[in-house]
């Protein structure tokens, strides 16, 4: 019997569709079983809390962890509070005007700005002009800078989500503005609000080129308690990594610290969206029945 | 001889250029159903929303000439317009309960203007559920989420929560549109309790539904107030054609 010719070109359709999602996924799968295969030898309970020994051929990576936990907290309490706020004002207060549009549009393209871009900006800005130096707060700030964009854009859309009629009911009881997005469009938005916070920065995290400027060490091993850190140079993990896979002297000999430093940090940015997925999750369901 | 609650007076209304009202001279009394009907897009609920301002959170409106609560001008730069929507409350077509529990959605207009006394709350929730004709179906179960009631439910919910913060004046914009006969049936009957205590203005694509609950019927077309009259007068000896063409069916 034959086989219609347009039941042939469905199946091919198909094939190559298949084929191409077959290969995105063995991809990324390889370069996990690599990072994992290399990585995991290493990782020990030393690997994860001493400091690099040596001429950093032996020890571990705890000022690097140390070093990209302060900075993200500094990239949190500076790109949080204001990208949620902007977002509030364009889609809750601002007129829908062309000005309104033109600022949006702006933020969007941001998040397309290389980031060395914001690299060289926060250098010239934090570092020199508001003479910060290169310390964990003109990271943090610059780092924030790169996830504002995210953080505006994720929130505005979280904030689309919540229908018009809760908004049209509490006003119409005689709420203000205020107590209506206070009470009726934020508790709503906030799980979505979080999820894209977190997603951007987790991409923060893992970023080298705007610290490189602005703070980051080759080799920083110490740790004083805050405030203090937050004012010197400081390590970080994708900054290590880099270093140990392409600047150290002995590239052969610290090939493994490169690959644990590598797991150490997908696993945190894979733990920091599982947080994200288990926010928007639990949050959701508080508010769906509540 | 019966008190006017709200008073138009060459009132316009536009969108943007789109002018969506025209010279609206109409007088709504107190205690009364004033039923708004017209086919769509006449700017029946336009005009509805025009009343608590509701309109002015669309971007590029604006109004022309007057209109008065109580001989106050509503549009006047010192009428706030939160305690305009206060005194006069509205429901809306699809009915809006907010994901919460169906005491805290009744509560949520006193909250919001300040009271923090528990009994008071709980006192007037109750008030206005019997208020509601809702309290005998939903009295064991107020912590439940409001999104678990039925239709006909979530609306007298809507209808409820309007009541607790005492308005002066309540709007419904076809508030039984999307329920079934017997839903609607309470609905309309809720309305002939209500008007005891309240003014109402209901907006209607339901010409029975307008005969059956209304004292008087104001016919919108195409932006212009036709007629307004008592609704006996407007169903059964129209004085404008055009409503006569409309109420018999011939169009709309």
């Amino acid at each position: 019997m034959k086989i219609p010719w347009k039941k042939v070109q469905e199946k091919i359709g198909f094939m190559i569709i298949r084929l191409a999602t077959v290969l995105v996924v063995l991809i990324l799968a390889y370069i996990l079983y690599d990072i994992f295969k290399k990585g995991l030898p290493v990782i020990n309970w030393e690997f994860i809390t001493a400091k690099p020994r040596k001429g950093m051929t032996e020890g571990g990576i705890w000022p690097a962890i140390v070093g990209t936990f302060w900075v993200s907290i500094v990239t949190v309490i500076f790109s949080v509070p204001i990208g949620m706020f902007a977002a509030i004002y364009l889609n809750e207060y601002a007129n829908k005007c062309r000005i309104v549009r033109i600022i949006r549009l702006a933020i969007r393209n941001l998040s397309g700005v290389p980031s060395i871009v914001y690299g060289l900006f926060g250098f010239a800005l934090f570092t020199l002009s508001l003479n910060m130096g290169l310390s964990v707060i003109s990271s943090g700030l610059t780092l924030g800078l790169l996830t504002l964009p995210w953080t505006v854009t994720a929130s505005e859309e979280a904030l689309k989500t919540v229908p018009m009629s809760y908004r049209e009911g509490a006003l119409a009881l005689g709420a203000t503005k205020w107590q209506t997005i206070r009470t009726n469009v934020l508790p709503y938005a906030v799980p979505g609000m979080l999820t894209g916070t977190i997603l951007g920065l987790a991409r923060a995290a893992g970023e080298t080129a705007p610290i490189l400027f602005t703070g980051v060490a080759f080799f920083w091993p110490i740790l004083p308690k805050f405030p203090t850190v937050l004012f010197q140079q400081f390590m970080a993990l994708p900054y290590h990594l880099f270093i140990m896979s392409t600047q150290h002297h002995e590239i052969v000999k610290v090939r493994p610290i490169a690959y644990g430093t590598a797991l150490v940090l997908i696993v945190l940015i894979v733990a920091m969206n599982g947080l994200a997925v288990w926010i928007r999750y639990r949050l959701r369901k508080k508010y769906k029945r509540a | 001889m019966s008190k006017i609650k709200i008073k138009t007076l060459d009132f316009n209304f536009y969108y943007g250029k789109f002018k969506a009202l025209t010279n609206i001279n109409m007088e709504i009394e107190t205690h009364k159903v004033t039923a708004l009907i017209g086919p769509s897009g006449c700017g029946k609920s336009t005009f509805l929303r025009s009343l608590n301002r509701m309109n002015d959170i669309i971007p590029g409106t604006h109004v022309e000439g007057q209109v008065e609560l109580d001989g106050q001008h509503i549009y006047d730069k010192k009428v706030d317009v939160v305690d305009l929507r206060r005194r006069v409350g509205m429901v809306f077509q699809k009915s809006n309960p907010f994901p919460k529990s169906i005491f805290e959605n009744v509560a949520y207009g006193l909250r919001i203007n300040g009271e923090r006394n528990h009994g008071k709350i709980a006192h007037r929730v109750e008030e206005s559920l019997i208020g509601a004709a809702l309290w005998d179906e939903v009295k064991d179960r107020l912590d439940e989420s409001a999104m678990d009631l039925s239709g006909g439910q979530q609306q007298r919910l809507c209808i409820a929560r309007a009541l607790a913060v005492k308005p002066e004046v309540i709007l419904m914009d076809e508030p039984a549109s999307a329920l079934d006969p017997i839903a609607t049936q309470k609905i309309e009957e809720l309305i002939f309790e209500l008007k005891k205590d309240y003014t109402i203005v209901i907006v209607t694509h339901n010409m029975q539904q307008a005969a059956r609950v209304s004292d008087y019927t104001a016919f919108f077309y195409l932006g212009e107030l036709i007629e307004f009259g008592e609704t006996d007068q407007i169903f059964t000896n129209p004085k404008v054609k055009k409503t006569e063409d409309y109420v018999t069916g011939r169009f709309g």
